[in-house]
């Protein structure tokens, strides 16, 4: 018996090492969002002493120009960003999943209709589409929050009417309709959740896009005012001072973008167990 | 009939865009009065010869109604802050823009298909899938203020901001045209993987043909499909993107000229912007369906 070997003999990291790594920083991101203060200090204190210096041992990412603690302000600001981003999702999955629901459920014309108002939603670029959403409502958080929850739904939305045409077929669907249950228990009971599949997975990767999003928006100026902390607001701030210190605006940027890698990576690893590619 | 059928509901989905951005002005609070004074004097003569102007006394439905027929004329309305045909000042700005979003178009294009072909070694495929996923996650904005700071303030190779030559030009389309790389490389790669694996793949090797050869001729050809269904979504991120990438770079453009109509509620300006971006999506989403049509026979079947 010979023992072949059909890979050379090398040592590899382990096969989720890249989604581990991921999940961990994730982790490490809701402790921050959850509890700030136990990583870092008063993102508001500022010190005239210490002007845009640069990343050191006593401020890891720098001072920036009122002397604020820039690692401060960026752990602090986790909690701005991410928050937007995640009610912003939010909004798009539960609209989403009941506008979906229902063009799958609706009569034909019904259906053509919201279908193409998914496509015609979808044709604004997120980024203008929340600016037209802002300059009706006004700048500010919520705006934000509405804005990208408006502009993302039609991604789940489009996967969830998709899905109902495929349950509304299914058996116990038929078998639900022939003992009489109620058209709302039908609805909730056994179309809802049998639709819900594909759509947590999209979620991360849409949360990623979200944050995405929300950062563009705040740098130019349409969401959380200065001076509380939040990421794409400290990137616009900190573009004046980026031929001398440029730590003030990269690096808040660098966090932001970890972030939507890392959900990025947990996304993508999440789809292909549900597809069934690993092995 | 397929091609009727496809510039059909590319009218149905514009007229939905436009109609959905003219409720989006209608449910927007404070009268349109308000919007068109500004800061400008206030008394109840001038607000009535503003009325009797722009028509606002006519029933919403007449209004909808002459926005539609306008807009289907490429009429855009008047701007309420610049007092000028919204044609025009969109008109004016649109080449800076145009320009900066064809070269990053270009650009993107060319990275992702040089990037597709030639990092199929398992080494370099996995530093180029690296790349890809850190360029996706990038805000836009951060590769721009990561590349001025480089190249204008450390190396002072580029202008820091302004459209003066070609040199200004480099680094916004640049900044611009790598995460549309990121995205398509992506694409691309996942096409020729799935078209290596198809029959014809082994009949072109079998031949004789070059790897070189097979990839370029018949894998990346295969790969082009789900590459070019992505041009409408391409025409918007551009769209999009260059909003920021002109704030960043201090560059002129729609960009400018929308935020700007944004932060003084000029809706008839941000109008115009959504819809033509709605206009440019719709038509760019057409045109690729139609070259799938023409790239791939077995689509004009069903």
């Amino acid at each position: 018996m010979t023992l072949v070997l059909d890979r050379p003999l090398v040592l590899r990291p382990p096969r989720y090492a890249g989604f581990l790594v991921a999940a961990g920083f994730l982790v490490l991101m809701l402790a921050v969002v959850l509890v700030p203060g136990l990583f870092a200090g008063d993102p508001l204190a500022a010190d005239p002493m210490h002007v845009l210096e640069a990343p050191s041992t006593a401020h890891w990412f720098g001072t920036d120009q009122l002397g604020r603690d820039v690692f401060d302000r960026v752990v602090h600001g986790a909690r701005h960003s991410l928050a937007i981003a995640t009610a912003a999702t939010l909004l798009a999955v539960v609209a989403g999943v009941l506008l979906g629901m229902l063009a799958g459920l609706a009569h034909k014309y019904a259906d053509e209709a919201l279908a193409r108002s998914f496509d015609a939603l979808s044709a604004f670029p997120l980024i203008l589409l929340a600016l037209l959403f802002i300059a009706i409502a006004g700048p500010g958080a919520l705006s934000l929050v509405v804005a990208i929850g408006i502009a993302t739904l039609p991604h789940y939305a489009r996967v969830v009417r998709a899905q109902t045409f495929v349950v509304r077929q299914a058996g116990y669907v038929t078998q639900a309709v022939a003992f009489g249950r109620s058209r709302l228990r039908l609805v909730l009971r056994h179309v809802l959740p049998n639709v819900l599949g594909p759509v947590p997975v999209i979620a991360v990767i849409g949360l990623g896009e979200a944050i995405l999003a929300a950062a563009g928006l705040s740098f130019l100026g349409m969401g959380t005012q200065p001076p509380s902390p939040e990421w794409g607001a400290m990137l616009s701030e900190g573009r004046n001072y980026l031929s001398v210190a440029p730590w003030v605006s990269v690096l808040p940027g660098v966090v932001a973008t970890l972030t939507v890698i890392a959900l990025t990576v947990v996304g993508r690893h999440l789809q292909r167990r549900v597809e069934g590619r690993l092995g | 009939m397929i091609v009727l059928r496809r510039i059909g509901t590319g009218l149905v989905v514009l007229w939905v865009a436009a109609t959905a951005a003219y409720l989006a002005l209608l449910a927007a609070p404070g009268s349109t009065v308000d919007s068109i004074i500004g800061d400008g004097a206030d008394t109840p003569l001038i607000r009535s010869q503003i009325v009797q102007e722009w028509h606002l006394d006519r029933p919403a439905v007449v209004q909808y109604v002459d926005y539609l027929w306008r807009a289907a004329h490429g009429d855009l309305g008047r701007s309420y802050l610049l007092q000028r045909p919204v044609r025009d000042v969109l008109g004016a700005q649109l080449w800076p823009t145009l320009k900066l979003a064809l070269v990053a178009a270009v650009l993107g294009i060319a990275l992702a298909l040089v990037l597709a072909v030639t990092t199929r070694r398992p080494w370099s495929r996995r530093v180029s899938s690296t790349a890809e996923l850190v360029l996706v996650s990038t805000p836009p904005f951060l590769i721009g203020l990561v590349l001025l700071s480089v190249f204008s303030f450390q190396l002072g190779l580029f202008p820091v901001s302004g459209d003066r030559g070609a040199a200004a030009l480099v680094l916004p389309a640049v900044t611009l045209a790598l995460p549309i790389a990121g995205v398509l490389t992506q694409v691309l790669r996942d096409g020729i993987d799935r078209a290596l694996d198809e029959p014809f793949v082994i009949t072109a090797r079998a031949r004789g043909l070059r790897e070189r050869a097979v990839l370029a001729r018949h894998a990346l050809r295969h790969a082009l499909l789900p590459a070019v269904s992505l041009l409408g979504w391409l025409g918007g991120t551009l769209l999009g993107g260059v909003v920021i990438i002109e704030t960043v770079f201090g560059r002129p453009g729609l960009g400018q000229v929308t935020l700007q109509a944004v932060t003084s509620e000029d809706m008839p300006v941000v109008l115009a912007v959504v819809v033509f971006s709605a206009f440019a999506y719709v038509v760019l989403n057409t045109a690729a369906d139609l070259a799938c049509l023409v790239i791939d026979p077995r689509l004009r079947r069903s």
